[in-house]
């Protein structure tokens, strides 16, 4: 069984004076994250570098996958202590080679910082080599790049024996970076998006925009579950505006060509009034360049108008397929798909505008009254958090 | 918030004496084939549960097989009569649920001639159609009772005599689920072979139901095992369930006079209610009482459903479609609606246990949400 984990990070490092915030942010976000498996896991970062302290009775696997979803995290090493004893330390160190299929090279990599330890690295190196060299035929020392390098660290209180590297999601520790008010629809692109932001360091405020009766309850328990299937990597406030009020005025006054584009840019306004209250630094969207009516350059440019706080959008460089892969990746594609996103394609006109113009726009909405309508939709949002929550069906 | 229940003919809300019946029953948890004494208490309750549907549907209780529910009930009867054979025809028509219209493609897809009969404006099969059909030698003919989008009524008596007429061989299979407890049901003298009927139609529980077979020993099997049900059902008989269904069945026809004239009570009241609001009653004036299809023009079904379920009150769209073009329900599609007609379709179904009073609740709250959404009259996909 396993003591500790080794955990190391890449661009953390790289972040200088605020190194210690983000060590400290991903540590945060580990113990989060270690906490479903139980009580006895505990975090350290002694010497800039982060440690987890393994429970003695625990699911290896389990902490791998805990881990595995822990933006930030490069890759991560399960560490043996073992007694300062050579046969013992051979012993285990044979074990932690093979433990995840066998290499064909290898090296050994010891560091003595226990001085009093009768051997010195290189010994430790050349014994430790040749008990494994022994014990696996055919298998060789290759100490340029060897396909597995066994650590092996003697110290006062024991030596530490690591091998295997696990790759992590990598990333920044999720918040970091702050926060961001994704525009979460029931598609497909959507949670890629926020699960791209995620992965930057962004903690999500998803906002979903509700529009009882015309859209089923399905449809907004269709987005708690992928508000859930996000919340694998860290934790999603979610917030559902009733945006009937909104739809109703736009479809008693606003042209049908119009309708998405007005739409759009309501969404835009809330949302910015959202992210200002919650303390979110930008707007996070699924749009992609190009894709639908609403997303050509055109389009963006007159939905963006009406907010002052930046707008990413994670998606534009990426085609349909690379989207549906990713989707695929992060579980969120089978949820995606499910029916009722459309189920009411009333709002959407056959022949949107395509180039509308800011002109065309604003004298779309010059009958409805914004401020007011803006106002209610907020006033009326319905927050909640999800973590690590599989919203049931 | 207050709920009117106006979905019966999805499924309806048990009566009280069906969940004690089943509490009796489930505490006795004896397997009916065991020797012991539990065991014969369980072969006793299965058995009085048969007695109570052959007495209502007027047949020997050796004729009746517990199923699953109606999908088993006309798998079974349709597949069942044609395992093993491949001469003739195949028969049904254009506006069967389901479960009958998707046994039929897959035998049509083995090999078997299926003809699907037309229905006219109110959904009643086209007997000359039928008629001229059946001059091919015929192996089964499988129309159902009462349809469940629009409650119409088929001539089961005409089709019979024609069948018998022109192809006294012909297997008949008529699929009742929609019509038990509503209509006047007695296969043995309408001279059907076979009829499927389900409990959780007439307040009874989800998961059991019943064919009616005339000659038993023609049928196959679908599932072999311990031969339960005279070796044409096997598995351990859900006895909960069928004790459901036989208390179920008790009650319907302990009162059947009196809940079938509620219900018309209660369309009638519907119906001269929808008076005044746009709209078109779809159901034919002679169909089932408890089902009718309206159609609000202009209006979305699916939509009006949710705004009627904001209000509590649950309806289906029936006919209706979820939304998108080309996937219109293929009664809709059989009555020859249009497509404004069909968009704007709901399904309301009632059951002796709805009120007068929640009859008017649901007129004013549909009058109010036509008048909530009505901005949106005219302005349709195109």
């Amino acid at each position: 069984m396993y003591d500790k984990v080794l955990v190391r990070f890449g661009e953390v490092g790289l972040k200088g004076k605020n190194r210690a915030f983000f060590i400290n942010s991903l540590a945060r976000n580990i113990r989060r994250s270690l906490k479903q498996l139980g009580p006895g896991y505990s975090v350290s970062a002694p010497y800039g570098r982060l440690f987890v302290d393994l429970p003695p009775e625990h699911d290896f696997n389990a902490v791998s996958a805990a881990l595995q979803k822990v933006f930030g995290l490069v890759s991560f090493s399960p560490v043996v202590r073992q007694e300062l004893d050579m046969e013992l330390i051979k012993e285990a160190a044979l074990q932690e080679l093979l433990a995840d299929g066998r290499p064909a090279t290898f090296k050994v990599a010891a560091r003595r910082s226990f001085k009093n330890f009768p051997l010195n690295s290189m010994e430790i190196n050349r014994e430790v080599g040749g008990h494994l060299l022994r014990n696996c035929p055919g298998l060789k020392v290759d100490v340029h790049s060897p396909q597995r390098v066994v650590n092996i660290e003697v110290r006062p209180e024991g030596a530490f024996v690591f091998s295997r590297v696990i790759p992590g999601p990598g990333g920044l520790p999720v918040g970091v970076t702050g926060k961001g008010v994704l525009l979460l629809s029931g598609g497909i692109d959507s949670p890629v998006a926020g699960w791209l932001a995620m992965k930057r360091g962004i903690a999500l405020e998803a906002v979903y925009f509700d529009t009882p009766p015309f859209t089923s309850p399905r449809a907004l328990n269709k987005v708690e579950r992928l508000a859930g299937i996000l919340s694998r990597w860290a934790p999603v406030n979610l917030h559902v505006v009733n945006f009937t009020p909104v739809q109703t005025e736009i479809m008693k006054h606003v042209p049908e060509d119009l309708t998405i584009t007005v739409m759009r840019r309501f969404m835009f306004r809330v949302a910015e009034v959202l992210a200002r209250r919650v303390g979110a630094l930008a707007l996070i969207t699924g749009e992609s360049v190009g894709q639908v009516a609403s997303q050509t350059l055109e389009s963006m440019a007159v939905i963006n108008s009406v907010v002052s706080i930046p707008v990413l959008r994670p998606l534009a460089g990426l085609d349909k397929v690379e989207i549906m892969d990713l989707s695929r990746r992060i579980e969120t594609y089978d949820t995606s798909i499910e029916p009722y996103q459309d189920c009411c394609t009333l709002f959407v006109s056959p022949r949107p505008k395509t180039r509308p113009t800011l002109a065309q726009a604003e004298a779309a909405e010059a009958k409805l009254d914004v401020g007011s309508l803006v106002d209610a939709a907020v006033a009326g949002i319905d927050s909640r958090t999800i973590w690590r929550e599989e919203v049931q069906s | 918030m207050r709920q009117v229940y106006l979905d019966n003919a999805a499924t309806t809300p048990l009566y009280p004496q069906v969940i004690e019946a089943m509490k009796t029953a489930l505490e006795q948890y004896g397997n009916p084939s065991s020797l012991h004494h539990l065991g014969a208490g369980a072969e006793q309750m299965l058995a009085e549960a048969r007695g109570e549907i052959a007495k209502l549907l007027k047949v020997s209780p050796g004729n009746i097989i517990f199923t699953s529910g109606g999908t088993e009930a006309n798998n079974l009867a349709i597949k069942g009569t044609l395992a093993g054979k491949n001469r003739g025809i195949l028969i049904t028509s254009s506006i069967e649920h389901p479960s009958v219209l998707a046994v039929f493609a897959r035998l049509e897809r083995e090999g078997w001639k299926v003809l699907r009969l037309p229905v006219d404006g109110q959904g009643v099969v086209l007997l000359d159609k039928l008629e001229a059909a059946l001059r091919e030698p015929t192996a089964l003919v499988s129309i159902m009772a009462v349809n469940n989008e629009i409650g119409t009524v088929q001539p089961l008596q005409d089709i019979v005599a024609l069948v018998r007429a022109r192809q006294p061989r012909a297997v008949i299979h008529v699929d009742a689920v929609q019509a038990l407890g509503k209509i006047e049901l007695e296969p043995a003298r309408l001279g059907v072979d076979l009829m499927s009927v389900s409990a959780h139609k007439i307040h009874g529980p989800k998961g059991v139901g019943a064919l009616y077979a005339a000659r038993p020993d023609t049928l196959t099997p679908l599932l072999d095992g311990g031969g339960q049900e005279g070796g044409l059902r096997s598995g351990t008989e859900n006895i909960p369930g069928i004790v459901g269904f036989g208390r179920a069945v008790m009650l319907t026809r302990q009162e059947l006079a009196r809940r079938t004239a509620k219900v018309a009570r209660l369309r009638e009241r519907f119906v001269q209610g929808l008076q005044e609001l746009p709209c078109i009653v779809v159901s034919p004036a002679r169909g089932v009482p408890h089902i009718v299809a309206v159609s609000f023009p202009g209006y979305r079904g699916e939509i009006l459903l949710q705004a009627l379920s904001g209000k509590g009150v649950y309806v289906s769209t029936g006919a209706a479609c979820s939304g998108k073009k080309g996937n219109l329900s293929h009664v809709a599609e059989a009555l020859g609606l249009d497509d404004e007609t069909v968009t704007g379709m709901l399904r309301f179904s009632f059951s002796a246990l709805n009120t007068e009073e929640e009859i008017d609740y649901a007129l004013a709250m549909i009058r109010q949400v036509l008048a909530e959404l009505a901005f949106i009259r005219g302005r349709r996909r195109r």
